[in-house]
């Protein structure tokens, strides 16, 4: 298992109310993301636990990509990876952005 | 004086000899290699008939097992180096020379005696191109085929897997060779003849069915949310804009989540009836719902698919069937259509390189290619119009007169920007190109040139290659849909940016598709069993893929 942790200009502030919202699911091939509220609200933390080594330069593209394109300041994401390829990974983040977005029912 | 009929005086001896083995033509199956040590000699160029689906399984390793020095440097020339029978030749010393087209599930074993040089390679081909070759260069001196059943005359049903048989069969039995079949049973009157008799020298009787690989069954319940966005950018992006009625689709799950999408998303868009209705394609399982949705006027099939028979069957006005009502395919005349009268093909591989050429080749396999490259091809020959090659050719040549100006057939390549156990699909230099200096090769084998493929689809875009003026900007327009990958992340954004502006490159939300939309709910069918139940009950799915 290797662990890697991104402290990220976020320009734009996530939207929305709820508090915290957890998509995907620990499998090969996929991830589980998990999507809190806290820390300063122009920065994103994303802490990564990965099956596969060496994809460092990866994420970095990756969650770099992520937080350009989505609501992410202010959010902390932490994610279970089992090996997700990155078109997988930037879906999951995007899914997890509109789902915090989502009003509670 | 020259005698003008060696090759047929020959083929008597031959028929002779084996007939010490036989009643009629009826051999018997457990002194099979025996009868076909008399019947082949060395240096025979044989074909042993097999493709990425069927397989004369009895005669090859029937063949696998004739006595080496009686037997030996036979030139063999098949559709398919499939079964481990078709590679213990040339360990055996048996077989020494292969042209062949296809080697899916031996492609890591082949690779490795390629590279120790236990096998002279003559070429890999194409499927319509090695039956060329039968009636040119390559005409066998005996043909090893299967069928479903005979009658004592040697008369032959090959049934929905017909495939390859009559090309094989025409260019043997007209060229002088000897054909000997292996069938599931001997009958006293067939369904329907698919091969005379006359043609017929030798039949054996296997007792069981010859093997068919379901190679066209793909599992919905395997298609990921990515697969769903870029085949909703092929049917908005590509099918709607260009009309694309006659088409053929590669076996990959891209495509099948472009079948399962026709009744949902395409049926939004308002696409019934304006695309996909004309196929070269075999009998997909995943286009069970669109075809019950009322979407496909007629298929013709390369061969058939496991468990499709009924359904297949069932539904006449849509495949080609006999007098008896199961289907008749054939591998030649579904790869002609797929080249001259298809106005789209579209396929995953494995590798891209920044020109646009794509190879499945890895550093240690050699899969062959089988029909892609074929329909995977701007046909040169081809003279009649149709909008969407009209299209794509004004595309291509936007300052050429019309009326002289050729149409494009569009060749798409789609899939994810990486891969199996996160392989970049596009990369600096093809395998194909190591393993042509590797083994020396004349020709690298690539499965489909930069200058036929028309677009390329990834998650990330679609890219336009008719609409590239250059060298540099086909570069920028692969790199632009390249995702993370290394290709990808060496772009040059503003060149990117500028070719987005042209639409040489379109991103999902150009086309009007959130990604987020991609969800599997938009499956006509999520599992086997929706396809199963979709074709009320007439498909009947092989073991292997019932889950439940």
């Amino acid at each position: 298992m290797e662990t890697l942790r991104f402290d990220l200009d976020a320009p734009k502030a996530a939207g929305g109310t709820r508090t915290l919202a957890l998509v995907g699911v620990v499998a090969s091939g996929n991830l589980e993301v998990l999507i809190e509220r806290g820390g300063p609200a122009e920065r994103c933390i994303i802490e990564v636990a990965t099956a596969a080594h060496g994809f460092k330069a990866l994420w970095d593209a990756v969650t770099a990509d992520f937080v350009s394109r989505r609501a992410a300041g202010g959010l902390r994401i932490s994610i279970n990876d089992g090996g997700a390829r990155p078109d997988t990974v930037s879906l999951r983040l995007a899914q997890g952005v509109r789902l915090i977005e989502e009003p509670e029912e | 004086m020259r005698a003008w009929d060696s090759q047929k005086k020959t083929r008597e001896e031959r028929v002779a000899a084996g007939s010490a083995f036989a009643r009629g033509k009826l051999v018997s199956a457990d002194r099979l290699a025996h009868f076909l040590e008399a019947i082949i000699r060395p240096g025979d160029r044989v074909c042993v008939e097999g493709d990425n689906q069927k397989q004369a399984d009895l005669l090859a390793a029937a063949l696998a097992e004739v006595d080496a020095s009686r037997i030996h440097d036979l030139h063999m020339i098949q559709s398919g180096v499939v079964l481990p029978e078709h590679l213990d030749l040339f360990e055996k010393g048996i077989a020494k020379r292969l042209d062949f087209s296809y080697s899916g599930p031996q492609s890591a074993r082949i690779a490795r005696m390629l590279f120790s040089g236990q096998i002279e390679l003559g070429a890999i081909h194409t499927y319509l191109e090695l039956f060329a070759r039968y009636f040119v260069d390559l005409t066998p001196q005996v043909a090893l085929i299967a069928a479903v059943s005979a009658d004592r005359d040697g008369n032959l049903y090959t049934g929905p897997n017909t495939e390859d048989t009559p090309t094989v069969v025409e260019a043997t039995s007209f060229g002088n060779g000897l054909v000997v079949a292996q069938v599931g049973e001997i009958v006293d009157k067939l369904p329907r003849v698919d091969i005379p008799g006359d043609l017929v020298h030798f039949v054996v009787d296997a007792g069981k069915p010859f093997y068919v690989e379901p190679l066209f069954t793909r599992d919905p319940a395997a298609i990921t949310e990515t697969q769903i966005l870029t085949a909703m950018m092929a049917i908005k992006g590509l099918y709607q804009p260009y009309g694309i009625r006659r088409l053929n689709h590669g076996i990959g799950f891209n495509t099948a989540a472009i079948e399962l999408l026709l009744p949902t998303y395409g049926e939004k868009l308002g696409l019934k009836g304006k695309v996909c209705t004309h196929w070269a394609l075999n009998p997909h399982p995943t286009l069970i719902p669109a075809i019950e949705a009322g979407w496909v006027e007629r298929i013709h099939s390369f061969g058939s698919e496991v468990g499709m028979e009924d359904y297949l069957r069932a539904r006449p006005d849509i495949f080609f069937t006999g007098p008896d009502g199961s289907l008749r395919s054939n591998r030649a005349f579904s790869q002609t259509a797929g080249l001259y009268a298809c106005d789209m093909f579209i396929g995953s591989t494995l590798q891209i390189d920044l020109n646009g050429h794509s190879s499945t080749v890895t550093p240690s396999r050699i899969a062959g290619f089988g029909g892609a490259p074929n329909m995977g091809s701007d046909p040169r020959g081809r003279r009649h119009p149709s909008e969407p090659w009209l299209r794509a050719g004004l595309e291509a040549d936007p300052d050429g007169p019309a009326p002289l100006r050729r149409g494009r057939k569009l060749v798409v390549q789609i899939g994810e920007t990486f891969g199996e156990g996160n392989a970049p699909l596009f990369v600096e230099k093809l395998a194909a190109l190591e393993l042509a200096e590797k083994l020396d090769l004349p020709l690298a084998p690539v499965m489909v040139y930069a200058d036929d493929t028309s677009h390329i689809i990834t998650e990330e875009g679609i890219a336009n290659l008719l609409l590239c003026r250059d060298k540099d900007e086909i570069e920028h327009a692969i790199r632009g849909v390249a995702g993370f990958t290394e290709i990808g992340r060496r772009r040059d954004q503003k060149m990117v940016e500028r070719l987005r502006e042209r639409k040489v490159i379109q991103r999902p939300e150009d086309l009007g598709i959130d990604p987020l939309d991609a969800d599997r709910s938009l499956l006509a069918a999520r599992s086997i069993k929706d396809l199963m139940l979709a074709s009320g009950g007439l498909y009947r799915p092989p073991s292997k893929f019932r889950n439940w």
